[in-house]
C-alpha cells in the first residue's frame, strides 16, 4: 500500500489520455458484462436442465407434434418415474414485440416434473380448479404489470380456436418464481393447461410437443432413452429421446452459435483495445524514462520498478473493468424487463476481472520490461 | 587525511561507440575522506560525471576497484547495488528530477519507501529534512508549484531523508541564477559542516567550488591539480 500514492500518480500524470484510455476500457466491459450475462444465462439454461429429466420429442423435428396415447406407453418403460408433456404455443400479447414462451402442459404432473420452480399452493388449487387457468413468470407479471385474478388475451400465431379466432384468454392464478437465480429465468414463461388448449384448439386435437421423463437413476438414463424410442420406432411418429440439457444445446445451436458470436464480437473488441491501452503504457512509460530512472537511482530495483509499472497496468485495466461491469450490473434489470430472466452472474463479474488481470499484463509487460532494463546513466544523460 | 570513505584504485572506464573505444576514466587513483566536502571540477568530458556515476554505485568500472564505505561496489550484482544506493548514497542532480505529480513530502520520501518504516516514522523524517532545508511550509506543494531553488531544496531534502554516508551532486546548481545558486550551496555547505555529510559535488562553476573544502580538477580522464581550500 506504501507505494499505492505513487502509481496512482503515475497513472494521472496525463489526464485526459488517462481518462479516454479509461473510458474505452469501460465501454468494452460493459459490452462485456451484457454479452456475457447474456451467454452465461443461455448456459445455465442448459445445465440447470436436470440430470434425471429425458426429452422425448419427433425423431426428424423437433415441431414434429406426438400422439397423446404415447403418454401411457412412455409412463410403462422401465425406468420412468414421472411422465409430463408440453406444447409450444408460440402467441404474442397485444404487440408482436411481446414475444415470450408460452406452454400448453399438463397441469397434473408439470410442476412435479420441474420442482425448480416454486408455486404458492392456493395457486395450485386454484390452476386445477380452472380450466383457463395460467401461470405466469414473476418477471413477466411486472413487465406486462399483470395481477392474479387478471384475464390477459394471447394473440395465437400457430392455433387458431375452433371458431377461427385466434384470440385466446387465460386467468392469471397465480405467479411462477425459481427456487435460484438460473431457475427464476427459466421460471419466465406462461403455462396453461393442456386440456383447455386441446379442447379449444381448431386442429391437432390428441397431440403433443414434446414428453419429459424423470428417471428414477440417472445413471441409467441412456438405455431408459433407447427403450423409450425403441417402442416407437418403425411406426409414423417415431421419438427421439435425449437428456434436457442436450436437447436444450441442440435446439440453441438451431438459433445459430450465439456463444461464437458473442465470443467473436468481444474478441475484436478486446483485440482493438489490446493496441490503444497498450499505445498508451507504452507512450506513459517512454515519458516518465527520467523518472524511472531516478527511482532506480535512489535504489529501486529492476524488479520495483517492473512491479510499479505492471500495477498501474493493473489499476488502469481494474477500475476501468469495475465501472464497466458495474454499470452493465446497474442497467441489467432494465434490460430484464425487455428480456425477463436476464441476471449478472458472479461469475461474469469474476470472468471479466480475470480478462482484466490478463489485458493488464499483456499491455503492460512490454513497457514494465523496458522500465526494468532501463540503463540509468543513459536515461539521466538522456534529460 | 581522515578516513578514505571513497577509495578508488587503477579505475578505468572505457565506452564503446560502434567499433571505437572512448577511454574516459584512465587508470584513476583517488581516496575521499569522511566528512569531505570535494568539487570536481573540469571541462565538459573530462570524465566528472562518469566518476561521480561510479562512486555512486550508477555505473561499474571497466577496471580497477571502487569502494565505498568500506565496500566493493565494483564486486556487487545489479539488485545488490539498488539496495547499497538506497542505504548510502543521496543523489541531487541539475534539473531536480522529482516526480511531478507528487507533491514535495512525497517527493522526500521515495528513499524510505524501500525501508522498513513505518508511514508515521516516515512521515516524520520527511518533515525534518524538509525543516532542515527549510521548507517545512511547502510540503504540500507540487514541483510545479515551486521555484527552482525550492524545488532543488526537495531534491536535497530528498537525498538526505535517509541519512547516506555520501552525498553525491551532479551540476546541483547548474540550473539556477547566482543568488539561489549560493543558497543550495549554503545549504550544502551546512550539511557539511554541522551534519557532517561528505559530499561529492561535479560542478563547472569555480564560485560553487569555494564553497567546497577540496577542489579536484580533472581532465581527460585523468585527475589533475587538488587545490585545498
Amino acid at each position: 500500500m506504501k507505494y499505492f500514492p505513487l502509481i496512482w500518480s503515475a497513472l494521472w500524470r496525463k489526464k485526459p489520455r488517462t481518462i479516454y484510455t479509461m473510458l474505452s476500457i469501460v465501454v468494452a466491459f460493459l459490452l462485456f458484462g451484457m454479452l456475457q450475462a447474456v451467454a452465461v444465462g443461455m448456459s445455465k439454461s442448459f445445465e440447470i436442465s436436470g440430470a434425471d429429466r429425458l426429452f422425448t420429442a419427433g425423431k426428424f423435428s423437433f415441431t414434429e407434434i406426438l400422439p397423446l396415447g404415447y403418454y401411457s406407453r412412455i409412463k410403462s418403460t422401465p425406468g420412468v418415474q414421472l411422465v409430463s408433456h408440453a406444447s409450444w404455443f408460440g402467441g404474442v400479447y397485444q404487440d408482436e414485440r411481446n414475444m415470450f414462451p408460452q406452454l400448453a402442459v399438463d397441469h397434473e404432473t408439470y410442476l412435479e416434473m420441474y420442482d425448480e420452480f416454486i408455486v404458492d399452493e392456493a395457486a395450485r388449487k386454484e390452476w386445477a380448479r380452472n380450466k383457463t387457468g395460467a401461470l405466469v413468470g414473476k418477471g413477466l407479471a411486472q413487465k406486462f404489470g399483470w395481477k392474479v385474478g387478471d384475464r390477459i388475451p394471447i394473440q395465437a400465431s400457430i392455433w387458431p380456436k375452433r371458431d377461427g379466432r385466434n384470440d385466446w384468454e387465460f386467468d392469471i392464478v397465480g405467479l411462477l418464481d425459481g427456487k435460484d437465480e438460473n431457475a427464476k429465468a427459466q421460471a419466465e414463461v406462461l403455462l396453461f393447461r393442456f386440456d383447455y388448449f386441446d379442447e379449444a384448439r381448431q386442429f391437432g386435437q390428441g397431440y403433443v410437443g414434446w414428453y419429459l421423463e424423470k428417471v428414477s437413476d440417472p445413471a441409467q438414463a441412456g438405455s431408459v432413452a433407447a427403450a423409450i424410442d425403441r417402442q416407437f420406432a418403425n411406426s409414423p411418429k417415431e421419438t427421439r429421446t435425449d437428456s434436457e440439457k442436450a436437447f436444450n444445446q441442440a435446439f440453441m445451436k438451431q438459433l445459430g452459435d450465439i456463444q461464437l458470436i458473442i465470443q467473436s464480437i468481444l474478441g475484436a473488441v478486446f483485440f482493438t483495445l489490446l493496441f490503444l491501452t497498450g499505445n498508451t503504457m507504452m507512450q506513459s512509460v517512454r515519458e516518465r524514462i527520467p523518472e524511472l530512472a531516478v527511482l532506480k537511482t535512489i535504489g529501486f530495483s529492476d524488479r520495483s520498478v517492473l512491479a510499479l509499472v505492471l500495477s498501474e497496468s493493473l489499476l488502469l485495466c481494474v477500475i476501468a473493468a469495475l465501472a464497466g461491469l458495474g454499470i452493465a450490473t446497474f442497467l441489467m434489470p432494465g434490460l430484464a424487463a425487455k428480456m425477463p430472466g436476464l441476471y449478472m452472474p458472479p461469475e461474469v463479474w469474476a470472468m471479466g476481472l480475470g480478462v482484466a488481470g490478463l489485458l493488464a499484463f499483456i499491455v503492460g509487460f512490454p513497457p514494465a520490461w523496458r522500465a526494468m532494463r532501463l540503463d540509468i546513466v543513459h536515461a539521466l544523460s538522456a534529460r | 587525511m581522515g578516513e578514505a570513505i571513497v577509495s578508488l584504485r587503477g579505475v578505468l572506464k572505457h565506452y564503446t561507440r560502434g567499433k571505437q573505444t572512448v577511454e574516459v576514466l584512465e587508470s584513476l587513483d583517488l581516496d575521499i575522506a569522511r566528512g569531505d566536502f570535494l568539487a570536481l571540477m573540469g571541462p565538459s568530458g573530462s570524465g566528472k560525471t562518469t566518476l561521480l556515476n561510479l562512486i555512486g554505485g550508477l555505473d561499474r568500472p571497466s577496471a580497477g576497484s571502487v569502494s565505498v564505505a568500506g565496500e566493493r561496489i565494483d564486486q556487487l550484482s545489479s539488485g545488490q547495488l539498488a539496495q547499497w544506493r538506497a542505504r548510502h548514497i543521496g543523489f541531487v542532480f541539475q534539473f531536480y528530477n522529482l516526480m511531478p505529480m507528487l507533491n514535495a513530502e512525497r517527493n522526500v520520501e521515495l528513499p524510505l519507501l524501500l525501508t522498513r518504516l513505518p508511514a508515521a516514522d516516515r512521515l516524520r523524517r520527511v518533515r525534518v529534512a524538509l525543516e532542515i532545508v527549510g521548507l517545512a511550509e511547502r510540503g504540500g506543494h507540487k514541483p510545479s508549484e515551486l521555484s527552482g531553488g525550492q524545488a532543488q531544496r526537495v531534491a536535497i531534502a530528498r537525498a538526505l531523508v535517509a541519512d547516506p554516508t555520501l552525498l553525491v551532486c551532479d551540476e546541483p546548481t547548474g540550473d539556477l541564477d547566482r543568488k539561489t545558486a549560493d543558497e543550495i550551496l549554503h545549504l550544502l555547505q551546512t550539511l557539511n559542516r554541522e551534519y557532517g555529510k561528505t559530499i561529492v559535488m561535479v560542478t563547472h562553476d569555480p564560485k560553487a567550488a569555494e564553497f567546497a573544502t577540496h577542489q579536484l580538477h580533472m581532465d581527460k580522464g585523468r585527475i589533475g591539480t587538488g587545490e585545498p581550500l
